[in-house]
């Protein structure tokens, strides 16, 4: 009775298992690299500001190169990231000019995103590249129209046929809104200061000038909080105290 | 007898019990069984509740603070148990809290991990608004499956994250900020012609009203020719890709019909007294030459023209970052030769409001040579594939006769005016409660998503595909525009009727201001409301004149009104040259100057020049170090960069001393939404620095004279 029991149970088992592996490989078609490189670089698509939930605008495209530095032909990119995140192909081999492109739907939270495209070398060893992509909840979408309307004229270098950049005709530069390394080291209530009161409250140029009386006091929240997101490297998270550098 | 029956009674149970004893042998043991049943079943509901999901996370969540830092706090604000939000007025009763118990935590902002993340910053509280007003679901239940999903009822399952701006529209009815998808999406609705054929109520009663400008098809063989219109209906995008009439794929006999109807339904131009327009010119001096005065009269701001790379150029006005404001792009021009009679052209360039009342198109005052050239070059952009294989017979009566039945089938009278043929009513239905439609009310097409946005999202994308029978045609939106139409449609919901009207913040009004007189006259002539806000009425592509009487010397206007010219560094485009004659220009500056006059502001009160050297000097130092005014402005264009703001180089010889210092003083309060800080500026400062920009005349006058 026993034994009957077991070699039913073993049966289930082994069909159980023999479904699932068959129904896996009816959705996703296993991909052969037919080359392998040993670096993936970024070509276009990182860094996009998204919507929760929505797919970015532009699609993600990453190269993969060889030790030389030439593109590779035919190696398999996955993309892999955080739950909710979704990529179509979510696998890819690399074109002749040894890129790969994959849309991105971004998951229903507002933040940040770190995404990774990996590929394996030679030797079977994986390398990837991390990717960062942005979506804005409410605050962060509110600062970054405030960024648009009043502080990218000058903090934004690029110009573009509706806004000419006024970053060169500075004496003294303004850092961008993505530059952690500067930016990271303020507080939130230096960054205040210096919006409500201009540059000269924190000893910075007269060059800023002060928009407490412009913008209120959730604006200029909004505002620290877009300046927070988009920092690269990554602002500290809110909650850990550090030392003052 | 009874000795009888008790004997009968007394075997049975004898029988009965030896039966029993059989059984059980002992009637302790089913005792026992029974009420261990009984246990059992009583344990099951503690045991049930104690392995529920949200006893579950609330676990998870002990162990997940445990281990932190700041686990004391965290601890304390803990409450165990189901937690609800109960808000009798709005129909809250929320208890999504249960498990995601960390909403309020901004200490757990680096968790990402659901149902214990942070609530991003909103401008509302939770314990205000609850949690289904702005993500719906199902707010009362205690499961994962139907509070997300809404398994047992499924009419509102939780809103799709990319679509949840919807939920703010259904109070606010006026743009937000930070509400861009929304704000796209009833753009849209009102300048795609939606609105056209849907009616839109909103719970304040008031109506959307569409924004778009269709044009009317009245005199249309004037403008026209038959075979333009035959193959236009066809394909619209054959003719202009940026074409905003939809696709009705309409078959060769159905554009056969109507062509033939519109043809000889067209009135000929009346009340035309303008004198006959020049033969046209098609040599190639003349060409270039209308080609200069075209960019000179800056069409390219609004009409688009595809070159050779097939690339468009010009018609950004339209393409602004806040399109709900700038005006409607003009037609693209890339084919224009190819559709307009070149007699059509010139009498349209010289009043267009003849043609069409209702255009946004300005009349520029133009010479009949140089009409003559700007046509001719217009009419050099032609297409001689577009029409080369259209070959139309000569329409019959029975043709004309069912081409009108087709354009009443059609409906096209819905956005253009026909003549003969009456606007139809209520020709599509309304989306008042489009939002709130219930799932059973809907057709869905095999294989998509049982969800209403799925349904909105898809009708709004591929509308044939749901039937061959229905009247909505194809439109060319990107999948973002089908995305924000999408949200805007899911803020048309039930709820946004029941809510409280204290919530509710309605929909500006249209302003309605007209000015008055032969100037209202001109200034409707030139369609200056296309860029210019006055009094709350017009774009907001170039400055707000509602105060522009306080502002501007009236001579630096009438010179600026005879050659346009860019205050901007940084820009390129620039008012249109009207080429307004002495009378017009001294009758728009004349009431300019009167009655564009902000009351608490006295022109006279500060002179124009004759300031202290000392205290321009003063405001040398003031304008070029306190406030630092050349990282935005140039008074010398030398040595100064600064290019955000308007050039200072003649502003002297521009602006009123008073209207300086008032700006200096408060810029919004002049010109609202202006992003000139203000800087507190006492009035000591104010006043030097008025002193030192009242002195910028020199170049200026040469400027204005050019």
């Amino acid at each position: 009775m026993k034994r009957l029991l077991l070699i039913l149970g073993t049966l289930t088992l082994t069909a159980g298992c023999a479904t699932g592996c068959a129904h896996q490989t009816a959705l996703a078609p296993v991909l052969q690299a037919t080359a392998t490189g040993s670096t993936i670089v970024e070509s276009s698509g990182g860094k996009q500001l998204g919507t929760p939930g929505a797919m970015l605008q532009q699609p993600l495209v990453v190269q993969v190169n060889d030790a030389q530095g030439n593109a590779v032909t035919g190696a398999l990119v996955e993309f892999r990231a955080a739950e909710h995140v979704t990529f179509d192909p979510a696998a890819s081999l690399t074109d002749s000019s040894g890129q790969v492109s994959t849309t991105v739907t971004l998951g229903g939270t507002s933040g940040r995103y770190e995404l990774t495209a990996a590929s394996t070398d030679k030797s079977g060893k994986q390398f990837d590249l991390n990717i960062t992509e942005l979506a804005l909840g409410y605050q962060t979408q509110l600062g970054y129209e405030l960024d648009q309307k009043y502080c990218a004229r000058c903090h934004d270098q690029v110009s573009t046929p509706q806004r000419v950049s006024n970053y060169d005709n500075l004496a003294v530069k303004p850092p961008a809104f993505t530059d952690g390394d500067t930016l990271n080291k303020r507080s939130d209530s230096d960054l205040t200061a210096i919006i409500s009161h201009g540059g000269p409250a924190l000893n910075r140029s007269a060059l800023m000038p002060p928009y407490g009386a412009t913008l209120g006091k959730p604006d200029i929240q909004a505002l620290i909080a877009y300046i927070r997101l988009v920092s690269s490297p990554p602002s500290r998270i809110a909650g850990l105290v550090y030392a003052r550098r | 007898m009874g000795i009888a029956m008790e004997w009968i009674s007394a075997s049975m149970k004898a029988k009965l019990i030896s039966f029993w004893r059989a059984l059980f042998r002992d009637p302790i043991i089913p005792f026992g069984l029974v009420s261990l049943v009984l246990l059992v079943t009583l344990a099951i509901i503690p045991a049930k509740d104690h392995f529920s999901e949200w006893r579950r996370y609330q676990r998870q969540y002990l162990r997940l603070i445990h281990d932190r830092g700041d686990s004391v706090t965290l601890e304390r604000h803990f409450q165990g148990g189901i937690r609800q939000i109960w808000l009798p007025e709005l129909a809250v009763a929320d208890r999504c809290q249960t498990c995601h118990t960390a909403l309020g935590e901004a200490s757990l902002g680096d968790v990402s991990t659901q149902p214990f993340r942070t609530h991003s910053v909103i401008p509302h509280r939770l314990d205000e608004f609850g949690c289904v007003i702005c993500h719906r679901g199902q707010g009362a239940a205690t499961t994962v499956a139907e509070a997300h999903h809404s398994t047992l009822a499924p009419e509102e399952p939780l809103l799709p994250a990319r679509y949840l701006e919807a939920s703010c529209g259904q109070c606010h009815h006026v743009a937000l900020p930070g509400t861009p998808n929304l704000n796209e999406g009833r753009d849209l609705l009102a300048r795609r012609g939606c609105l056209r054929c849907h009616a839109v109520r909103l719970p304040d009663g008031s109506r959307m009203t569409p924004t778009d400008n269709p044009q009317p098809i009245t005199h249309i063989a004037a403008k026209t020719t038959r075979e333009w219109i035959y193959a236009w209906l066809q394909t619209p995008s054959g003719y202009a890709a940026s074409s905003t009439m939809p696709d009705y794929q309409m078959s060769e006999e159905d554009a056969r019909d109507i062509s033939a109807f519109l043809i000889a339904n067209s009135e000929p131009l009346s009340g035309s007294s303008l004198p006959t327009p020049l033969a046209p010119s098609k040599s190639a001096p003349d060409t270039a030459a209308g080609a200069t005065l075209y960019r000179e009269s800056s069409c390219a701001s609004c009409h688009a023209i595809g070159n050779a790379a097939n690339n468009m150029v010009g018609g950004d006005l339209g393409q602004e970052p806040a399109p709900e404001l700038a005006p409607e792009p003009g037609p693209e021009l890339t084919r224009i030769g190819s559709k307009v009679k070149p007699e059509w052209l010139q009498s349209w360039l010289q009043d267009p409001r003849t043609y069409n009342s209702h255009t946004l198109m300005p009349r520029y005052r133009w010479t009949p040579q140089q009409l003559r050239i700007v046509s001719a070059y217009v009419e050099s952009r032609t297409d001689p594939e577009l029409l080369a294989h259209v070959h139309l017979q000569p329409a019959t009566a029975q043709q004309i006769a069912n081409g009108k039945a087709l354009v009443i089938e059609y409906g096209c009278a819905v956005c253009h005016e026909i003549r003969g043929i009456p606007k139809p009513e209520a020709y599509a239905p309304e989306l008042s409660r489009v939002g709130s439609k219930p799932l059973a009310q809907l057709v869905f097409i095999t294989g998509m998503e049982r969800t209403l946005p799925a349904y909105l999202n898809g009708k709004i994308r591929h509308p044939q595909a749901f039937g061959p029978g229905l009247r909505m045609p194809q439109y060319t939106f990107t999948s973002e525009q089908a995305d924000a139409l999408t949200t805007a449609l899911l803020s048309l919901t039930d709820r946004s009727f029941a809510l409280p009207s204290r919530l509710q913040i309605p929909a500006q009004a249209v302003a309605t201001y007209q000015p008055a007189g032969q100037a209202g006259k001109l200034m409707a002539e030139l369609n200056c409301f296309a860029c210019h806000r006055i009094n709350g009425r017009g774009g907001d592509t170039a400055p707000d004149l509602t105060w522009e009487g306080s502002a501007v010397q009236r001579a630096w206007l009438d010179a600026f009104l005879k050659n346009p010219y860019t205050l901007r560094p940084a820009m390129i485009r620039h008012m249109p040259k009207f080429n307004l004659s002495d009378s017009e220009r001294a009758e728009l500056t004349g009431y300019f100057v009167t009655v564009y006059q902000k009351p608490d502001i006295d022109r006279d009160s500060m002179p124009l020049s004759g300031y202290s050297p000392a205290l321009v000097e003063q405001g040398r130092q003031l304008f070029y170090s306190k406030y630092s005014c050349q990282s935005c402005h140039m008074v010398n264009t030398q040595k100064d960069k600064g290019s955000i703001g308007p050039a200072l180089t003649n502003v002297g010889s521009r602006l009123n001393a008073a209207w300086i210092d008032h700006w200096l003083k408060n810029p919004q309060a002049l010109r609202p939404g202006t992003i000139e800080p203000n800087q507190n500026m006492s009035d000591g400062d104010a006043s030097a620095l008025t002193a030192f920009l009242m002195a910028q005349k020199s170049s200026g006058a040469r400027e204005a004279k050019r």
